[in-house]
């Protein structure tokens, strides 16, 4: 995906920089800087439900590697974590740590349901499964497959990309006192 | 050792109880409910069944059904299984087998949780899979299946410093 919103602004107006710095100089928003920054250093939390963890895996490994997208290190603590990768079946004996998790990761944080299972609770109408990760935390991508394959998980994570890239400092939340609008 | 002599030897060191030989492709042996723990030693250590390989239940009509699938590493027997039929539905209990194979514990506690037996002299009989405080035991044929919500679920899972 090309940085258009970094180079758009390569040519710098002569009368704010000096005619030998303007080769080393670069304009742009602080938005474009910030999202740039962080879409390229998304690292995920390390969390493996079920069998879609497995894609999760192999999307991480050398076939298609997700590390390309600045997700190198699959992170093992919320704390530096910036996105979870719901990958399986939800059950009711693991919600609570699904939740607890989420609420230690601090924001700006982002979620993916992947799989049927997250998604809507799957072929499992059953009294120990959860009926969709919605149910218990904010969820930002929706990823259907029973499993996705790895291609369908890049995919989600490029979607997720274009999402952050949308976003602007002066209106997230995360950055707001609280009960300011 | 083959088969009949297993059930030879049984039949001679329990002649009062009535252990039945069932008919079948497995060989199956049904035992009373009382005298689950000594014919188990016997088939452990007279009969080199060192090896309990599985050990579940079945819920029939009229009774549960525990089953115990034993095999033996020490000496080249052919596999068993044991049978236990619990009558009273309402309250199944039976004796513990972790004085005998200690690999009994999960299994038991699984059967537990699952189909609800009571298995008395079990160090630690708490539920295993599920979590103490959910309604039912899912494996019995009268649990009715159904989706519950994680709201009403939340109401039955245990405080938030046990988890």
């Amino acid at each position: 995906m090309p940085e258009r919103e970094i180079h758009h602004t390569l040519t710098v107006p002569e009368t704010l920089v000096p005619e030998d710095l303007q080769r080393n100089a670069l304009l742009t928003s602080v938005d474009s800087v910030y999202n740039w920054a962080r879409r390229r250093s998304m690292w995920p939390l390390t969390f493996g439900l079920a069998c879609c963890a497995l894609e999760m895996i192999a999307a991480g490994a050398a076939r298609y590697d997700y590390g390309r997208l600045g997700m190198d290190i699959p992170f093992s603590s919320p704390r530096q974590s910036d996105l979870l990768i719901i990958s399986g079946t939800i059950t009711h004996k693991m919600a609570p740590q699904l939740i607890r998790l989420w609420n230690q990761m601090p924001e700006p944080k982002y979620s993916i349901a992947m799989g049927a299972c997250t998604v809507s609770g799957g072929t499992f109408d059953s009294y120990a499964v959860v009926q969709g990760a919605a149910e218990l935390i904010p969820v930002d991508i929706y990823l259907p497959g029973c499993p996705p394959r790895p291609e369908a998980l890049i995919y989600a994570f490029t979607k997720l990309h274009e999402m952050v890239g949308q976003q602007s400092v002066k209106t997230v939340s995360w950055y707001r006192k609280e009960g300011e609008a | 050792m083959s088969h009949q002599a297993t059930l030879d030897t049984l039949l001679t060191r329990f002649p009062e109880a009535g252990i039945e030989r069932q008919e079948g492709l497995d060989f199956t042996i049904v035992l009373p409910s009382s005298l689950i723990v000594d014919a188990c030693r016997t088939l452990r250590d007279d009969l080199g069944f060192d090896f309990l390989s599985n050990l579940t239940a079945v819920d029939r009509p009229d009774a549960f059904e525990v089953v115990y699938h034993l095999y033996s590493l020490s000496n080249p027997a052919p596999p068993l299984a044991l049978k236990v039929r619990l009558a009273d539905k309402a309250d199944p209990r039976l004796a513990s087998v972790t004085s005998v194979w200690e690999g009994a514990n999960l299994q038991e506690r699984e059967v537990y949780d699952l189909f609800g037996i009571v298995f008395e002299g079990h160090p630690k009989l708490e539920r295993i899979l599920l979590w103490e405080g959910f309604p039912g035991h899912p494996l019995r044929k009268d649990f009715i299946n159904r989706i519950y919500s994680f709201e009403e679920m939340r109401a039955t899972l245990p405080p938030e410093t046990e988890r």
